[in-house]
């Protein structure tokens, strides 16, 4: 018997923070006392809080010990586990907060999230087949094995389960399509090739619970009569990979998967499939021709995969998260799943949580949250306490929407009506330091970049778009510039073969929008008030705010700050290349980001 | 295939053989066999594919056309260590342009190119999810979180 569980995030994030060899020390605290049987040590999936990793969570005490160094574990060996006592230092503090906070329950980041998706992921060991069983696992599939296929399609139906990979487009239907699609052979198909920047909802969901997409996956197999299916992975990500074979042979040792399905007659197959890395190929078109071993290049539809997919069968093709949804659905039933969300759109949505707010992690809340809610109360605000300036929501397909937008609720149609989409769940925040200019910028560069090339909108159209850009980056821009970028960007999406070149100017047209005025500014006065677009603006130091103490001539690599100890300091904007270390470093707010050739008037 | 280095080494082109023949006669196998050819070299060299396209019957051109339109592969041998910087959302506005400017800065090498000595070989990757520790890069599998400019040579000197 065990005396203690412990579960350590093994996730990507936690394993960048130095969570291997947290354990590695963990181990052998553990083992020098002699008490190493008495604790199960597992690399669990992850908890979502990247932000202060690595973390131990101890059962049953029920304890979050986070930010840990591999120096923290023997204190909390002794203290904790040998003499009983938790060792509060390194428990969860709120900022601003002197008082500690001891479990998942306390934290607030933790406070508005709903576990439905994310259930099991750094609950259980994902590697074990029994712990997902004793979850309720593979119950929603017993009862699907009695019921007709019409039902199946009818209960996700009900449901309201809208796909969780970027359109939104209702799963029932999707199934009611293939199941309706005359062929002697059909397959279904997972989308794991999540290649958005800023997005790992689903790889997380892979490499914490693995068992939940092969249970989606062999309940649609019985909704639409499909007796093999694929589940197509970014070979970017070994460890979900790693985990899901491990998954796959584990529930065929279980009778769960193979020939006569737990004596039902029904049998289906699981292949995976590494990708190679293209980002078109998380369009489903080009996704399939990817399977097939060609070029990962889309073609139109329809015919759509539902009607003729993959080697030309009845194809039914949703993501990773759509699929961890749907055992939930038949375990709990449609009415009670759709208890969770808004009219239109049920059930939650798990998002990545990054850039400039306090608590970046994984996140799951229910559909109808606002903005607000995710990146004040989940996400903790924003960093230093800085101004926000906007979300971005949707990633290269999505759009950027700004302070007046926090109240929009989350859900499918009120994202889509402001310009952003719900997209894969790709969240980023930013701050005044952010240029919107840049950010479109960036966005089409990636876009541009992993444009396949087959359809010209979309291969020339994002070129010629990123070249104005970039000319108005680097203070070349006319204001002409902006119709232009108008009239390409409906052009683009109204000509463009697939989802890539017909989302690629969400991003250029949402800044357009929204912030129309920091564009202006960049054509018409050069400037960049965010500090980014280096032609564009100038650094100088305030001499009221600075108390010379000299931080910022440390960090500076080309010594270009001079000024005597204890008095205000100067930078030579001649010999300055605008790094921006001495603005991190300074902790009087005192580096101004100025006009260029108006320094004269700041620094005397 | 303009990219292929000058001095290459002997390729023992048996290898392909072990390869392939798994794969003979099954369909949709083009890529997992381009991913098994590099893992065996390192790269995918011309000869290798050359002899793989004629054993699987295929035409080395639609080998060619699918190694060049997926980033995974390469046709040029690459350094011992890959360094991969993230050029995320979340990576690019907490700077991450910074961070491959220094390397560049350092190792004379630019986005895809590798050291003369083949000690390094810079390249980007559009998210690795650990987003929380912005800016992010990889070097081999290792992932160093949080980076400023200032640590950077620090780092690539543990890397020999």
């Amino acid at each position: 018997m065990f005396e203690k569980h412990l579960m350590v995030c093994g996730a990507t994030g936690c394993l960048a923070s130095g969570s291997k060899d947290v354990t590695e020390v963990l181990e052998k605290e553990l083992s020098d006392r002699g008490i190493r049987d008495k604790f199960r040590i597992v690399m669990a999936g992850c908890p979502g809080f990247c932000e202060v990793g690595p973390i131990i969570v101890v059962y049953p005490d029920e304890v979050f010990y986070c930010r840990l160094d591999p120096e923290n574990i023997a204190e909390i060996v002794e203290q904790h586990f040998v003499n009983g006592e938790i060792v509060e230092k390194h428990l969860f503090k709120p900022p601003k907060s002197k008082e500690v906070k001891r479990f998942y329950d306390e934290i607030p980041f933790y406070s508005k999230q709903v576990f439905n998706v994310l259930r099991n992921s750094g609950r259980v060991n994902p590697e074990s087949i029994d712990e997902y069983i004793m979850r309720g696992g593979y119950r929603a599939l017993t009862r699907a094995l009695d019921m007709k296929s019409e039902d199946i399609v009818e209960e996700v139906k009900t449901a309201g389960l809208r796909g969780r990979g970027g359109a939104g487009f209702p799963s029932g239907l999707k199934w009611k399509f293939t199941l309706q699609a005359p062929g002697t052979k059909k397959y279904i198909v997972c989308n794991a090739d999540e290649g958005d920047p800023g997005a790992f909802m689903d790889r997380s969901i892979l490499e914490g619970d693995p068992h939940a997409i092969i249970e989606g996956m062999l309940i649609a197999g019985l909704a639409i009569g499909s007796d093999e299916g694929y589940v197509y992975c970014r070979a970017e990500y070994p460890l979900a990979i790693q985990r899901l074979k491990m998954a796959i042979e584990q529930a065929e040792e279980y009778g769960l998967l193979g020939e006569n399905i737990l004596g039902s007659g029904y049998n289906y197959k699981l292949n995976i499939k590494e990708g190679a890395g293209a980002f078109v190929c998380g369009e489903e078109t080009a996704l399939l021709a990817s399977i097939e071993g060609k070029r990962g290049v889309p073609r139109p539809r329809p015919p759509f995969p539902a009607q003729k997919g993959l080697w030309d069968y009845p194809t039914c093709i949703n993501n990773v998260e759509t699929f961890a949804n749907v055992p939930l659905i038949l375990r709990l039933g449609a009415e009670e799943y759709a208890k969770v969300g808004t009219e239109n759109s049920k059930g939650t949505k798990v998002f990545a949580l990054a850039g400039k707010v306090n608590n970046t992690g994984l996140v799951e809340v229910p559909m109808g949250i606002t903005i607000k809610e995710i990146v004040y109360d989940v996400g903790g605000g924003i960093q230093k306490d800085r101004a926000f300036k906007a979300v971005q929501i949707g990633g290269p397909s999505g759009g950027c929407l700004p302070e007046d937008k926090l109240d929009l609720p989350v859900d499918y149609d009120s994202l889509t009506q402001a310009g952003a989409i719900m997209g894969s769940g790709g969240m980023i925040a930013m701050d005044e330091f952010t240029c919107m200019v840049d950010l479109a910028r960036y966005f089409l560069s990636f876009t541009q970049n992993e444009s396949c090339g087959k359809c010209t909108p979309c291969r020339e159209g994002t070129k010629r778009m990123l070249e104005i850009l970039e000319r108005i980056t680097e203070g070349e821009g006319k204001l002409e510039d902006l119709d232009t970028l108008r009239d390409l960007a409906s052009s683009i999406k109204d000509s463009s073969l697939c989802g890539l070149g017909q989302t690629a100017p969400n991003p250029v047209l949402t800044t357009l929008r929204y912030f129309e005025h920091e564009y202006r500014e960049h054509i018409e006065e050069k400037y960049c008030r965010s500090g980014i677009c280096k032609e564009l603006f100038e650094y100088a130091i305030d001499p009221e705010s600075c108390n010379g103490c000299r931080a910022c001539t440390k960090v500076c690599a080309v010594d270009a700050i001079s000024g005597e100890k204890k008095e205000p300091h100067k930078i030579d904007v001649e010999l300055c290349t605008k790094c921006g270390s001495c603005v991190d470093r300074c902790r009087q707010d005192a580096i101004k980001i100025i006009r260029v050739g108006s320094e004269a008037d700041v620094q005397g | 295939m303009g990219e292929e280095a000058t001095a290459l080494p002997e390729i023992d082109l048996d290898k392909v053989d072990e390869v392939v023949d798994p794969f003979l006669g099954k369909k949709g196998i083009m890529i997992p066999v381009l991913q098994n050819l590099q893992e065996e070299y390192g790269y995918l060299p011309r000869p290798a594919m050359e002899k793989a396209a004629r054993k699987l019957k295929i035409p080395v051109s639609k080998m060619y056309g699918v190694a060049t339109f997926y980033a995974q592969f390469h046709l040029a041998p690459r350094g011992r260590n890959i360094i991969r910087v993230c050029k995320g959302t979340a990576c690019h506005i907490q700077g991450a342009s910074k961070i491959s400017d220094r390397i560049t800065e350092i190792l004379g090498i630019t986005t895809g190119e590798t050291t003369e000595d083949y000690r390094f070989t810079l390249e980007e990757v559009a998210c690795i999810g650990a987003c929380a520790l912005a800016p992010v890069m990889t070097i081999n599998d290792n992932p160093h979180g949080r980076l400023t400019p200032d640590r950077i040579q620090e780092i690539l000197d543990s890397y020999e």
